[in-house]
C-alpha cells in the first residue's frame, strides 16, 4: 500500500472537517469581540448529544440536530458569562472547558450504564454521488464523502459570504474591532456578540457530532483529543480569515492521516511521536509566521456602556 | 535652596554601577521617610499573614466568596446525584467519610490535596503575571517524566538522588514553560494556544518514552519506568496512611510563592506586569525578561507538583499518572483567588473530593468525573463573580441612598421641591 | 415661533454617589450652532451622551422637535435625526472610510442584513458626494487608520450625517487639530448651518465659541450657570468680545482667571542634549536642547512624532541613529530602568494606559521605579512593605491627596488626585529632567493648577522640564521656550515671550516651514 494515495486524501478531509467545523465557531466568535477557548468542551457535550439522540431514535440525522441543540446550550452559557455578566473570557471558556470533559465522562455510565465507550449507534451514510464516483483516482473521494463533509464546506463559505460581504458581518467585524465604536454606530453589541458566541457553540458541537456519528459510531470520554485547540491554533494561523483558517485544518488534516498511514507503512517510526505532528506543526506555525497585530482589536474586552 | 540631587559620582554611570542598589529617590523625600515614626511595631506572624493575604482586601469578604462559590457549584452538580440514581444524603455521607472520616481518608485528602496545592501555586504565579499557563498539566507530567528517568537511571545515594530528582522536576517543568514563554516574550504569540499544544506534545512525548520500543520503559511494568530506590522518595510522614513528605514541599513552596509574590522586587514586577504591561514597562520593567521568568517559576513549580507524585505516591513514573491534576489546579487557584493561602484552602476541597470521589462511586454509584464537573463549575462562578460584585455594590449604593434621603445619589428625587435656580 | 430642535428639561444623571448633571435645562433653536462651554469635568459631555441615548437619565425630559422622546440606545437617536461626534475618534481603524460610514446603518430584515451583499458601490458613490458637497475631499477606499486626524474628523461629521441627521452633536472637535485644520473644520460647520443643520459645540475653548455660536449656554460642576447670546457685535467689536468673553469665565470656573505660575526662567546648563536623534523610521532626526531650570515645551498636532520623541527619551524604543546625554552622559543603550536611575522621570500621557495599574494599591503604585535597591529593596529577596507605605502617605500628604488610604486601590480615586499621586511619585526621583506628557489632560482646574505649580517648582529648582502638551494655553502659560515638531521633526522653535500663535499654527500645519532657529 502506497502512503500517497486518493485514500490519504479522503482521510485528511475526514480528519480536517472536525476541526473546520470548531476553526469557524472560533471565528466568528472571535470577530465579534469574545476569545472562546471553550471550543474543545463544546465539542464534547455535541459529540455527546448526538451519539445519545442516535441511540434514543436511532436516526443519526436526529442526533446531528441534537448535537446543534447541545451547542445552542454551551454557547449560550459562555455568552452569558462572557458577555452578559462580563466575566474574564479565558476563565469562563476554560470552565466551559472542564464541564464539558467532566459532564460528557459522567454521563456515559448514567444513560448506558458502562463507562468509557458507548455502544454503536447508526452513523451518518457516506454519499454516493451518481456520475462522478466512477471516475478514476478522484472516485473514491466522491463514494467516501457524507452530506456533512460537503456541508461543513458550505458553511466555510456561508461563514465568510455573513462576514465579509453583508451587512451583519460588518457589524459582527465591528464589534470586535471596537465595541464603543460600533455601540457609537448604533449596532446593539451585547446582542451581536451573545449570538455569535451561541453560534460559535453550534458549530462546535457539529464538529463534536462529525466525530461521533460520521467518522465513528460511538461516544468516547475525552474523544475530542484537542481538536478544539487545534482549531483556535488554525484560527491564529489563518490569520481569522475563513480560506486561509480552513486551509490551515487542512494541512493538520493531512499532518494526523500522515501519522495514521505511517502506523500501517512504517511501523518502525514511534506511533506517539507521530501523533503529537498536528501539535508540533502547529506549534511551530505559531513560532515562525504570525505576527502580532491580525487578531481582533477588541478580543477579550469585554463592554459595557458606561 | 533645596535641589536634591543625589551626590554620586559622575563617572559611575558610564559603567553602569554593577553593586547599584539603590533607587534613585528625593533626599528631601529620604529624610522625612528617616524622620517619620514607624507604625506599632509587630510580630513577624502577623505581618506574614498580612502579606499573604494583600492590600486590606477583607480576609473576610474572600472567605465568603470562596464559600459562596463552592456551595453554588456543589449545588449545581446535584442534579448528577439524582440522575446517577443516589440522593445528596446518601452523596454527602459518602463524599465525607471518603474524605474526613477516617486516618486513612483524610490522610488521603492531603494526598490528593499536595499535587493540587502545588500546581494551584504555579497557575497562580503565572495568572499574577497574566499569563493563562493552561500548559501546568502538560508541566506537571513532564516534571514527573524528568524526575522519574533521573531516580531510575543515577546512581546517586539516596538522599542526593531524591534532590536530584526534585531538581529535574523543576528542570523538566520549567522547560517545557520556556517555549511558549520565548514565543509570548519576542513572537507574541498567545500564551493559551501554545501552552494547549505543549500539553499534547507532552502527553504523547512521554507516552513514547515509556511505550515498548522507548527508551525509558521497565523491564518488568509496561508504561512505566523502573522503581526509584526507596531511600530516594518522599518518606512517609502519617504511618498508616499514604501520606508523604510531599506535603512539606508543598507547605514550603506556599510561603515561598507568598513571599516572592508580595515581599520580593521579582514578584513586584510580576504583578505589575500582570496587573499593567505598559505601565510596567514605563517603569522601567522589562515585560520580556518577566514574561519569562514568570513562566519558568510557573512551569518550574508544575514540575516539582509532578516529582512529588512520583517520588511520593507511585516510586516510578507511569504514564497517565495525573488524572489530570493541571487542569483542576485552574480551578484551584482562581477559587483561591490567587492568594497562596487561599489556594491551600482550595486544594482542601478540591483533595476532599477527589478522595472522596472513590466511595462516591463505590457507595452511590457516582462517577468520579463528578469532581470535573465541579472544578468546573467553581472556574464558571468564579467567572461570574466579579458580575455578583458589581450587583452587590450597585444594591448597596441603592440601599444607602435610601437610607439618605440628602445624600446626592437621591437628588432627582428632591429635585422637583429643590428651589436652586441656575445662575 | 418654531419648536426648538432641541430641548432639555431638567435632565439630571449621577454615577455613584457623584452628581454628573444635576437638573439641566437646555433649549436649542433650529439652523443654529449652540455651544456648551465648560471646564473639563462640568457634565458637557455626560449631558450630550444623554441626549445621544448612550447613557441613561435618572431624570428629566428630551423633545426632539417638539416631540417627546426616550432613547434607549444611540440607534434610537440616530433614527431621530441625531448625529454625534466623539472626543474620542469612534471610528474602526482597520475599516474603511465607506465601511465605517454604512457601519451598523445598512439593512433592515433578516435577508438583506445576512444573507444581501452590502451595497458597496451605491455607498460609495453617496459617500463622494457628500464630500464634494462639504468640500471633504475624503477617499472613500482609503482605511481610516492611515488618515490624519484632521480627514478622521470629517469621516466623523460624515458618518455623523450619513445617517440623515439634521442636529449634529461635535464633543470637543478640535481637541487635536492644529489651527489651520480647525479653521477649515469651522467653515465647514458654518456651511452646514448654512444648509440648516443644527449644531451643538461642546467645547472649552473661547475663541471657538464665540467665532460660531449663535448662542451659548454655560455648565459648571454639573448644573447650567448662564445662557448668552452672541451677536455679530461681539464677534467683530474687541471690546464687546473682551467683556465677553470675561463674563463666560467667570461663568465657567465660578471666578476670574487664576493667576498663572512665575515666569523665572533663567538657563542653567544645558542638562538634555539631543544630537540627530531617529528611531530609524519615520521619526527625526532632531537636535534638541533643554537646558537646567527652563520648561521646553514641544507642541503640535497629535501624532507628529511626540510619542516617538518620548519614547526614544526613556528608552521604551531603541535608538536607531543619533545621540542623547542627559547632564553630559550618554544615554541611548540604557535600559529604561537606568535611566530612571540616571535622573529621568516621565509623566506619562495616558494615565490608565501607563502610569498606574488601577487594581494594586497607592503603595504599589506609588512604588514604581522604585523597587530595585534602597531605600525599599536592600536585597533581591526583600522589598520592604511598611517603608513604601510611609513613602506613599509623605506622597499623598505633600501632593495633597485626597484618598482613604494608601492600601485603597488607585482605581478609586478621581482622576485628578491620580494624577497627583503620579506627579508626585516622579517628582521623588529627584528628577535632572522631568517629561511631562500632557499632564493636565482631562484634571479640573485645581488639579491642573497643582500640576502646573509643581512643573514650575521643579524648574526654579534648577531641574530641566520637556513639557508635550496639546494644549496651547498650557504651554503659553508655563513653558519658557517652545519648538514645534511636524512629520517627526523639529520645524520651528521660539521662546515664549516672542512667540506668536499664528506662527505657531503655520508651523505645526506646515504653512511654514522652518526658519531660522532662535
Amino acid at each position: 500500500m502506497d502512503i500517497f494515495s486518493i485514500s490519504l486524501v479522503l482521510s485528511a478531509i475526514h480528519l480536517a472537517v472536525p476541526i473546520i467545523l470548531p476553526m469557524l465557531g472560533g471565528l466568528i466568535s472571535e470577530r465579534s469581540g469574545v476569545m472562546n477557548i471553550g471550543l474543545e468542551g463544546m465539542m464534547l457535550g455535541g459529540a455527546l448529544s448526538a451519539v445519545a439522540i442516535t441511540f434514543l431514535t436511532g436516526d443519526p440525522w436526529v442526533g446531528l440536530v441534537g448535537a446543534m441543540i447541545s451547542g445552542v446550550v454551551s454557547g449560550g452559557i459562555l455568552a452569558v458569562l462572557t458577555v452578559t455578566l462580563r466575566g474574564n473570557q479565558v476563565v469562563a471558556s476554560t470552565a466551559i472547558n472542564l464541564i464539558g470533559a467532566g459532564l460528557t465522562a459522567a454521563l456515559v455510565p448514567i444513560i448506558w450504564g458502562i463507562d468509557g465507550t458507548t455502544p454503536s449507534v447508526p452513523k451518518i451514510p457516506s454519499l454516493e454521488v451518481p456520475g462522478l464516483s466512477g471516475l478514476p483516482v478522484v472516485g473514491p473521494l466522491f463514494s467516501g464523502l457524507t452530506l456533512v463533509d460537503y456541508g461543513a464546506i458550505a458553511l466555510a463559505f456561508a461563514v465568510w459570504w455573513v462576514l465579509f460581504r453583508t451587512d451583519a458581518g460588518l457589524r459582527i467585524r465591528a464589534c470586535g474591532e471596537s465595541a464603543e465604536s460600533a455601540d457609537a454606530a448604533g449596532i446593539a453589541v451585547v446582542r451581536t456578540r451573545f449570538l455569535a458566541v451561541t453560534v460559535s457553540g453550534v458549530f462546535a458541537a457539529l464538529g463534536g457530532a462529525y466525530l461521533s456519528i460520521v467518522a465513528l459510531d460511538a461516544f468516547q470520554a475525552g474523544m475530542t483529543q484537542g481538536r478544539g485547540y487545534l482549531a483556535l491554533a488554525a484560527l491564529v494561523f489563518g490569520k481569522w480569515r475563513v480560506w486561509p483558517a480552513v486551509a490551515v485544518c487542512l494541512a493538520f488534516g493531512l499532518a494526523d492521516a500522515f501519522a495514521l498511514r505511517s502506523q500501517i507503512v512504517a511501523p518502525q517510526i514511534p506511533h506517539d511521536l507521530l501523533l503529537a505532528l498536528p501539535y508540533i506543526l502547529a506549534l511551530v506555525a505559531l513560532a515562525t509566521f504570525v505576527g502580532r497585530t491580525s487578531a481582533p482589536a477588541a478580543v477579550g474586552k469585554p463592554f459595557a456602556r458606561a | 535652596m533645596s535641589t536634591s540631587t543625589p551626590q554620586r559620582p559622575v563617572a559611575a554611570s558610564t559603567t553602569p554601577p554593577r553593586q547599584r542598589r539603590a533607587s534613585r529617590i528625593d533626599a528631601d523625600i529620604l529624610a522625612a521617610l528617616a524622620a517619620r515614626p514607624e507604625p506599632g511595631a509587630r510580630g513577624f506572624v502577623s505581618r506574614f499573614v498580612s502579606s499573604v493575604a494583600p492590600a486590606g482586601a477583607g480576609v473576610g469578604a474572600k472567605a465568603g466568596a470562596f464559600l459562596i462559590t463552592v456551595s453554588l457549584a456543589l449545588l449545581a452538580a446535584l442534579p448528577i446525584v439524582y440522575l446517577s440514581g443516589s440522593d445528596a444524603a446518601t452523596a454527602i455521607e459518602a463524599l465525607l467519610g471518603g474524605s474526613w472520616g477516617s486516618g486513612l481518608a483524610i490522610g488521603e485528602t492531603f494526598v490528593q490535596a499536595i499535587p493540587l496545592l502545588i500546581s494551584g501555586l504555579a497557575v497562580a504565579v503565572a495568572f499574577h503575571t497574566g499569563l493563562f499557563n493552561i500548559g501546568v498539566e502538560g508541566q506537571l507530567v513532564m516534571g514527573g517524566l524528568a524526575a522519574g528517568i533521573v531516580g531510575a537511571t543515577v546512581d546517586l545515594p539516596g538522599p542526593l538522588l531524591l534532590l536530584a530528582c526534585l531538581a529535574a522536576g523543576v528542570a523538566g517543568g520549567a522547560l517545557w514553560a520556556l517555549i511558549p514563554a520565548l514565543l509570548k516574550a519576542f513572537r507574541g504569540v498567545h500564551e493559551v494556544v501554545t501552552t494547549i499544544m505543549m500539553n499534547y506534545i507532552a502527553f504523547n512525548v512521554s507516552r513514547f518514552l515509556v511505550s515498548p520500543s522507548g527508551p525509558f520503559v521497565s523491564e518488568t511494568q509496561p508504561s512505566a519506568t523502573e522503581k526509584i530506590p526507596l531511600e530516594a522518595r518522599l518518606a512517609v510522614v502519617a504511618p498508616g496512611t499514604r501520606l508523604h513528605a510531599g506535603l512539606v514541599i508543598a507547605i514550603l513552596l506556599v510561603i515561598a510563592v507568598a513571599w516572592l509574590l508580595y515581599r520580593t522586587p521579582e514578584g513586584f514586577r510580576l504583578r505589575l506586569v500582570g496587573a499593567n504591561p505598559a505601565a510596567a514597562s514605563t517603569a522601567g520593567v522589562s515585560l520580556r525578561r518577566t514574561v519569562v521568568t514568570s513562566m519558568l517559576l510557573s512551569g518550574g513549580i508544575a514540575g516539582i507538583a509532578g516529582a512529588v507524585q512520583v517520588l511520593g505516591v507511585f516510586g516510578r513514573y507511569y504514564d497517565a499518572f495525573s488524572p489530570g491534576y493541571g487542569f483542576e489546579a485552574i480551578a484551584v487557584a482562581l477559587l483561591g483567588a490567587l492568594s497562596p493561602i487561599g489556594i491551600a484552602a482550595a486544594a482542601l476541597f478540591f483533595g476532599s473530593l477527589d478522595a472522596g470521589a472513590v466511595q462516591l462511586q463505590a457507595v452511590a454509584g457516582i462517577s468520579r468525573e463528578m469532581v470535573s464537573v465541579v472544578s468546573g463549575l467553581v472556574v464558571a462562578f468564579v467567572a461570574a463573580q466579579p458580575a455578583v460584585l458589581r450587583l452587590l455594590r450597585h444594591l448597596r449604593e441603592r440601599a444607602s441612598a435610601r437610607r439618605a434621603p440628602a445624600r446626592p445619589t437621591s437628588a432627582r428625587r428632591a429635585s422637583g421641591t429643590d428651589p436652586k435656580d441656575p445662575a | 415661533m418654531t419648536s426648538p430642535a432641541v430641548r432639555l428639561t431638567g435632565v439630571s444623571k449621577h454615577f455613584g454617589p457623584v452628581a454628573a448633571n444635576r437638573d439641566i435645562t437646555l433649549s436649542v433653536a433650529p439652523g443654529s450652532i449652540h455651544g456648551l462651554l465648560g471646564e473639563n469635568g462640568a457634565g458637557k459631555s455626560t449631558l450630550m451622551k444623554i441626549l445621544f441615548g448612550m447613557i441613561h437619565a435618572d431624570s428629566g425630559a428630551i423633545e426632539v422637535g417638539g416631540a417627546p422622546v426616550s432613547f434607549r440606545s444611540s440607534a434610537d437617536a440616530l433614527a431621530a435625526g441625531i448625529g454625534m461626534v466623539q472626543q474620542h475618534f469612534s471610528l474602526i481603524p482597520t475599516f474603511t472610510v465607506v465601511e465605517n460610514l454604512v457601519m451598523g446603518r445598512g439593512a433592515t430584515g433578516w435577508f438583506s442584513r445576512w444573507l444581501r451583499p452590502l451595497d458597496v458601490k451605491t455607498a460609495r458613490e453617496r459617500a463622494v458626494g457628500l464630500s464634494e458637497r462639504f468640500g471633504f475631499g475624503l477617499d472613500p477606499d482609503a482605511r481610516c487608520g492611515t488618515l490624519s486626524v484632521g480627514a478622521r474628523q470629517k469621516v466623523e461629521i460624515l458618518k455623523a450625517l450619513w445617517g440623515g441627521a439634521t442636529t449634529l452633536v461635535l464633543d470637543e472637535p478640535t481637541a487635536a487639530l492644529s489651527p489651520p485644520e480647525a479653521e477649515e473644520l469651522y467653515l465647514v460647520l458654518e456651511r452646514l448651518r448654512s444648509e440648516g443643520t443644527t449644531i451643538i459645540l461642546i467645547s472649552h475653548k473661547l475663541p471657538e465659541i464665540v467665532r460660531l455660536c449663535d448662542r451659548v449656554t454655560v455648565l459648571r460642576d454639573g448644573t447650567v450657570v448662564g445662557d448668552r447670546e452672541i451677536d455679530d457685535e461681539a464677534r467683530t467689536d474687541a471690546r464687546a468680545r473682551a467683556g465677553l468673553e470675561a463674563d463666560l469665565v467667570r461663568l465657567m470656573i465660578g471666578r476670574e482667571r487664576p493667576e498663572t505660575p512665575s515666569r523665572s526662567a533663567r538657563a542653567l546648563d544645558t542638562v538634555l542634549e539631543v544630537r540627530g536623534l531617529g528611531d530609524g523610521g519615520r521619526f527625526g532626526p532632531v537636535d534638541l536642547d533643554v537646558a537646567g531650570g527652563e520648561i521646553v515645551a514641544v507642541v503640535g498636532v497629535e501624532g507628529n512624532g511626540q510619542s516617538e520623541l518620548i519614547d526614544l527619551l526613556i528608552g521604551a524604543s531603541p535608538t536607531r541613529t543619533g545621540s542623547i546625554e542627559l547632564d553630559g552622559r550618554p544615554l541611548q543603550g540604557l535600559s529604561t530602568r537606568r535611566r530612571l536611575d540616571s535622573g529621568i522621570a516621565h509623566i506619562p500621557e495616558d494615565r490608565h494606559e501607563r502610569a498606574i495599574a488601577d487594581d494594586l494599591s497607592l503603595t504599589d503604585n506609588a512604588s514604581f521605579g522604585f523597587i530595585d535597591g534602597a531605600p525599599f529593596a536592600p536585597t533581591r529577596f526583600w522589598l520592604g512593605k511598611r517603608a513604601r507605605v510611609r513613602f506613599t502617605e509623605i506622597l499623598i500628604e505633600r501632593r495633597r491627596v485626597r484618598a482613604s488610604s494608601p492600601a485603597a486601590p488607585i482605581g478609586s480615586l478621581s482622576g485628578g488626585n491620580q494624577q497627583k499621586l503620579v506627579v508626585g511619585r516622579e517628582l521623588a526621583r529627584a528628577p535632572r529632567l522631568m517629561i511631562a506628557a500632557q499632564p493636565t489632560r482631562g484634571l479640573d482646574i485645581a488639579s491642573t493648577t497643582a500640576v502646573h505649580e509643581a512643573l514650575v517648582g521643579l524648574r526654579d529648582r534648577g531641574s530641566a522640564v520637556l513639557l508635550v502638551s496639546l494644549d496651547l494655553t498650557e504651554v503659553f502659560t508655563i513653558a519658557d521656550r517652545i519648538v514645534v515638531v511636524r512629520g517627526g521633526r523639529i520645524v520651528g522653535e521660539t521662546s515664549t515671550g516672542a512667540a506668536d500663535v499664528d506662527r505657531i499654527g503655520a508651523w505645526m500645519s506646515g504653512a511654514e516651514e522652518r526658519t531660522a532657529a532662535a
